[in-house]
């Protein structure tokens, strides 16, 4: 990689409050907190892995930096342009630079679309080249995620979850772009296949420069995958290191006790292993608890969790933690 | 056969489609020991809950049929029984726990009334024998304040407390034997970590023997004594958990623990990932079924589909080759 420390992406301050309305007049009677004040860069390039329980906002933050939802609060500077600012050609234009992988492949394609609608959407949509080119470019596309291009008259459900997942990612990679939040793309994979997708990911993102956003609960494909790493606890992010140190100096009673609940494929390794059971279940985001939003779980809380905020502080070069009980 | 609790021989499943007869099970044997805690591995598709589902007459039909087999249980063949007795043996004896907890459960009906029911059905308690005990079993379960709880709705409770409650209700009536199909596979790693130090608290207390069915080597690896790993209807391989895991002897088997990257591991280089996927059997096949996706695939791989056979001590393979040296297995 040639420059190291270029920022490709900065969130600053992100917030996504969903309303909740009721009653006859829906009347407006509070908010999901789903991501409520994240700050993080990504740099050219690397892979940023986001991790988390179900339910604490990492898709919301993978969709708001898309632009997919309006933001609450806060700024998505894409390549230094704030892309919450942008608004029609300008955001179409830009936007198409980032794009986004689900998680389930037999949601997101269209049933009633061949391969070639699907994969050739985004070209056609984005007028990039011209009309006649685009089956070409499809099969090229297929080729490039090992998809036989024969195949690009079939449909979806003419191939297995893996493939899928392939088509959805030559779908994503259509417009070439930078950036593209990965969210999910394997946990609705079987294990086999899923070294085949984080395979191909990899190489594609070393062939094209590409940058990911790697959201998924496997701690372990995370691991395997990133660069850096971030854990969000119920909207915000409560650590953020590089990938070794994460998982070998983990800071935050929240990442230690989410690692040492990852079970290992390895009896005698698991054995020996130091377990830190979190008790219940994460809490509502309509109504997250004061100060530290772990504290109602944190097997180290103390009175000033309940009482404010804990920041998100670099405690070493590169690695932030925001619990009140890190020195 | 000394200690089997359980004894499955010659289990075969099928489903008439209208693409053509699946062989979703095709002639499955184990044991499951006293007090042992077995793990049944492989991907989806492979035959894991049919499997379970066929021992315990759980399989609809049509389109289903169990074609043949035995399942020993307490001296009986489970699969000629009547309709009467294998509830019976469900309701109190072989306990089950689901992935879905929702689809166990009753909507409109409280915890309490579908904890207490089989306690008076199966064990002859009275309601307020049975509404304590159901209080207890919560607790045992780790639910708090469960005395109050028991008057809660299914939606009510979070994932997490409805696969406790799907574990209170299999243990209800203290079974032999407790069945875990994918009990985890919804649930986040933390609230996974809570249920298996839950059923291993449990198994250690009540001493009962256990069939947990997953996708996850690493679940097996921290709960198992001995695990089957099963691909296409078939057990491929068999062995104790420490020797699986050291020592593993089928290509598939080998391919699936070499495509998990570990949480505790700097290793960082390519995953090996097994190409092509898991098949669907529309006949039986006449070849090892994972010849299509081996590396290690001979010319007799294509001819015969080789049996499960001991390979070493308590170590059962099906594979033509030995993978030490590449050569055909002596
Ligand atoms: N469109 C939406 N409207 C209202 N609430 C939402 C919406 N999307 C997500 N949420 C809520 O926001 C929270 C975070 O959700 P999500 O970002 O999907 O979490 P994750 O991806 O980490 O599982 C959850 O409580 C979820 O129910
Ligand atoms: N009700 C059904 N109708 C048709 N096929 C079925 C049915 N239930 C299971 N099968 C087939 O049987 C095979 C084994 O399924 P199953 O035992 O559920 O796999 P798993 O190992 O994921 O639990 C699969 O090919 C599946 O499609
Ligand atoms: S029998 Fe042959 S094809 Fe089957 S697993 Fe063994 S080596 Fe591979
Ligand atoms: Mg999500
Ligand atoms: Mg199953």
């Amino acid at each position: 990689m040639s420059n190291e420390a270029e920022t490709l992406l900065k969130v600053e301050d992100l917030k996504m409050h969903f309303p909740i309305y009721r009653g006859l007049f829906q009347r407006r009677v509070g908010a999901v907190h789903a991501v409520d004040g994240i700050s993080f860069e990504v740099k050219r390039g690397e892979t940023l892995g986001l991790v988390g329980e179900s339910g604490c906002g990492k898709s919301t933050t993978g969709r708001s930096i898309l632009q997919l939802y309006k933001p609450t609060n806060g700024k998505v500077l894409f390549e230094g342009v704030n892309l919450v600012d942008l608004t029609g050609e300008d955001l179409r234009k830009t936007r198409r630079r980032l794009q986004m992988i689900f998680q389930d492949p037999y949601a997101s394609l269209n049933p009633r679309m061949t391969v070639e609608d699907i994969v050739g959407e985004p070209l056609l949509v984005h007028g990039v080249i011209p009309k006649e080119e685009i089956p070409e470019r499809v099969k090229h596309l297929l080729e490039l995620v090992n998809l036989n291009p024969a195949f690009s008259s079939r449909y979806p459900h003419e191939f297995s979850g893996g493939q899928r997942q392939r088509i959805g990612i030559a779908r994503a990679i259509a417009l070439q772009p930078s950036f593209i939040v990965c969210d999910e793309p394997i946990s609705a994979l079987d294990v086999s296949i899923q070294a085949q997708v984080v395979n191909l990911l990899e190489d594609l993102q070393k062939q094209f420069n590409l940058t990911y956003l790697f959201i998924a609960h496997d701690l372990s494909m995370v691991r395997h995958i990133s660069k850096r790493v971030a854990v969000m606890y119920l909207g915000v992010m409560v650590e953020l290191s590089s990938r070794d140190e994460l998982y070998e100096n983990p800071l935050h009673p929240y990442t230690q006790a989410l690692l040492s609940a990852v079970p290992i494929p390895d009896p005698v390794a698991d054995a020996k292993r130091k377990r830190v059971l979190l008790e219940g279940d994460v809490p509502s985001p309509v109504n997250p608890p004061s100060g530290c939003r772990f504290r109602t779980r944190c097997p180290i809380a103390d009175k000033v969790c309940s009482e404010s905020r804990p920041d998100f502080r670099e405690v070493k070069p590169g690695h932030f933690v925001a619990c009140h009980m890190v020195k | 056969m000394p200690g089997f609790v359980l004894d499955i021989k010659g289990l075969e499943t099928q489903f008439k489609t209208p693409d053509g007869v699946v062989h979703a099970v095709n002639g499955v044997s184990f044991g499951l020991k006293e007090g042992e805690t077995l793990g049944v591995v492989g991907e989806s598709g492979c035959g894991k809950s049919v499997t379970m589902l066929s021992a315990l007459r759980l399989i609809p039909s049509p389109p289903g049929k169990v074609t043949a087999g035995e399942a020993w249980f307490a001296g009986r063949d489970l699969l000629k029984m009547s309709n009467e007795e294998i509830r019976q043996v469900r309701g109190a004896q072989i306990g089950m726990v689901f992935q879905d907890p929702m689809t166990s459960l009753n909507p409109v009906l409280t915890i309490g009334r579908q904890l207490e029911e089989p306690l008076m059905l199966h064990v002859g308690m009275t309601k307020s024998q049975a509404s304590d005990r159901a209080a207890e079993l919560l607790s045992i379960v780790g639910i708090p304040n469960a005395k109050d709880r028991l008057k809660d709705y299914p939606h009510q409770y979070s994932g997490g407390m409805r696969q406790r409650v799907m574990i209170a209700m299999a243990l209800a009536c203290s079974p032999q034997v407790l069945i875990a199909d994918e009990p985890t596979t919804a649930l986040d790693v933390t609230i996974q970590a809570q249920i298996v130090e839950l059923v291993k608290r449990l198994r250690d207390e009540i001493g009962m023997s256990i069939i947990w069915i997953t996708h996850d080597l690493g679940i097996v690896a921290g709960l198992a004594h001995r695990v089957i790993v099963m691909y296409g209807g078939y057990i491929i391989e068999e062995a104790m958990i420490n020797e699986l895991f050291a020592n593993p002897k089928h290509p598939y088997t080998i391919g699936l623990l070499g495509s998990l990257p570990r949480v505790d591991g700097r290793e960082n280089s390519r995953l090996i990932s097994i190409e092509g996927q898991p098949p669907v059997l529309y006949q039986k096949p006449q070849a090892c079924p994972f010849a299509p996706r081996c590396k290690w695939v001979m010319e007799k791989c294509w001819q015969a589909n080789p049996a499960l056979e001991t390979a070493s001590v308590d170590h059962r393979v099906a594979c033509w080759v030995d993978v030490a040296t590449g050569r055909p297995r002596a």
